[in-house]
């Protein structure tokens, strides 16, 4: 028997085994798949627990329940790969031997990684949204708070979902306004890019989105320390920013044991060509969704257009054949925008997000870059789906390749 | 790609000014880029940082974040910010002639 070993039951791994279990002959292939956390997590959803949208019931359910038949569930922690042996090595020193690898064990919030950050305040005037107690006790905290001043910094790229800090300065704007309270609360919203976002278009749309509802944008701010006793955002070229309530999304990294055994950057994502998902260096090692380093979003979206192009590679590399199918780092991210309305924003490598409709040219029912109820609906919509299809590697009616038909080229923009 | 002379010489950019062809730069070129965005001399520590950019971006085929700069090339991000003010992750991939970091999507 030959040995399918996947790293990490989240987004992509669980998509992936569902997948390569249908495709894969049982009297030839093991599948096994690994992972800490019996509990798997709807990420999207944690964005709406702060303001008291969702309940922290609505985005768990057991990773068990996920996992084909026919596919082994091993819980535990993993401590290495060693690559020349074939071989991967638990925390309890258990070996399991592997034909072929995928690493999909995510991308994790590190506070450890800026001086000052991983402090006593974290919790209670230092919060994330990017894990699922940081969340809880963000909407703890937010229910209680007073007013004053709100800070959401990005501390690092690339981060796993690009737009949910947006989204969140976007719904604090929406809850305090709700509150009768906005007049009492400054939110700012740090960050070390040049712009509200990443690409021109995108970038100009988000940013007067911000203007509109009086949220100041400070760019090119690179946080070297925070400093919690004088509640200070200090830069690594001596700008400061004080804070009353401290919305941070600490750096973003791959897991330890891709460190350890040689294959990530130097953010632990594992290095990979961009169109086959197969690691540098390797011919049986592949890394799929957060956990590799492309130059695309780090998104569910991604990981699912990325597994769709990923099987049909993988299945003709086991038999020797050449990977002839080619991702073009597809990105489709809902952004919610407040008020019962949100975005769509539809990319890839080479195009970046431009306006018009989607998924079907000219009639949507989705506008690209534009804020409508449509788009909010579907990202509402869309825990359904992840619970339902998505992870479970049911047939999705949109194409894994972007499409320019229905959107609006635009001049190249300096 | 738009062609454009730098320190008399023809060559090749993209619409940000980023050199497109690596093997079209050298140090005149390098020194005329620094001031063209405003540093008028590169110091001893200005060129440690480009030539780390260069040898890594040929390397590894991509040009290094500022925390590679930092942990690989061993030059504390905090220089870099004072050796190349307020971008250095965009300012030094600039000047060595290497494309803009894509850490940022």
């Amino acid at each position: 028997m030959k040995k399918l070993l996947v790293l990490g039951a989240g987004t992509a791994g669980t998509m992936a085994v569902n997948k390569l279990r249908n495709h894969l002959d049982r009297d030839e292939w093991d599948i096994t798949i690994v992972d800490a956390d019996p509990i798997h997590q709807y990420q999207p959803g944690y964005l709406f627990i702060p303001f008291g949208t969702y309940e922290p019931g609505e985005v768990v359910k057991a990773t068990a329940q996920f996992i084909p038949k026919g596919v082994e569930l091993l819980m535990g922690e993993i401590a290495a790969v060693d690559t020349d042996a074939n071989q991967v090595r638990m925390a309890d020193d258990t070996l399991l031997d592997y034909d072929q690898l995928i690493i999909a064990t995510g991308t994790h919030p590190r506070p450890d990684q800026t001086e000052g950050l991983d402090s006593d305040e974290y919790g209670k005037t230092i919060h994330d949204f990017y894990s699922l107690d940081g969340a809880i006790a963000l909407r703890d905290s937010l229910a209680k708070w007073e007013g004053g001043r709100l800070v959401i910094n990005i501390v690092e790229m690339p981060i796993k979902c690009p737009v949910a800090p947006l989204e969140f300065a976007f719904l604090a704007d929406g809850f305090f306004t709700e509150r009768n309270m906005r007049d009492d609360v400054q939110i700012t919203y740090v960050t070390p890019l040049d712009a509200a976002f990443t690409k021109p278009v995108a970038a100009k749309q988000l940013g007067g989105m911000l203007d509109e509802r009086d949220i100041t944008l400070e760019p090119d701010f690179m946080v070297m320390e925070v400093d919690s006793d004088r509640k200070m955002l200090v830069s690594y070229d001596e700008r400061e920013i004080p804070y009353d309530l401290l919305v941070t999304i600490p750096t973003n990294m791959g897991a330890d044991f891709v460190g350890v055994s040689g294959l990530g950057d130097e953010l632990n994502h594992v290095k990979v060509d961009k169109h086959t998902f197969l690691a540098v260096g390797q011919d049986n090692v592949f890394a799929l969704g957060d956990a590799a380093a492309l130059p695309t979003s780090k998104a569910g979206s991604v990981a699912h257009f990325a597994v769709e192009v990923f099987v049909d590679n993988f299945l003709n590399h086991i038999e020797g054949r050449p990977m002839t199918h080619e991702f073009d780092g597809h990105a489709n991210c809902f952004v919610e925008s407040g008020n019962g309305k949100g975005l769509l924003l539809d990319f890839n490598y080479d195009t970046q997000p431009l306006m018009g409709k989607y998924p079907v040219p000219h009639v949507g029912p989705f506008s690209l870059l534009k804020e409508t109820a449509a788009n909010h609906q579907g990202k509402l919509m869309f825990k359904w789906i992840y619970w339902n299809m998505l992870l479970r590697g049911r047939p999705m009616p949109l194409p894994a390749e972007m499409s320019m038909a229905g959107k609006i080229a635009e001049e190249p923009v300096k | 790609m738009p062609v454009t002379t730098i320190a008399g010489r023809e060559i090749t950019v993209n619409e940000e000014g980023f050199l497109t062809e690596y093997d079209e730069w050298d140090d005149s070129i390098g020194a005329a880029l620094a001031a063209q965005i405003g540093i008028a001399e590169l110091t001893d520590e200005h060129w440690q940082v480009i030539r780390f950019v260069r040898s890594d971006y040929a390397a590894e085929g991509e040009s290094p974040t500022l925390r590679r700069v930092n942990n690989v090339g061993e030059i504390p991000t905090k220089s870099l910010f004072k050796l190349f003010p307020k971008k250095p992750a965009k300012k030094m991939s600039y000047i060595a002639g290497v494309p803009k970091p894509h850490g940022c999507v």
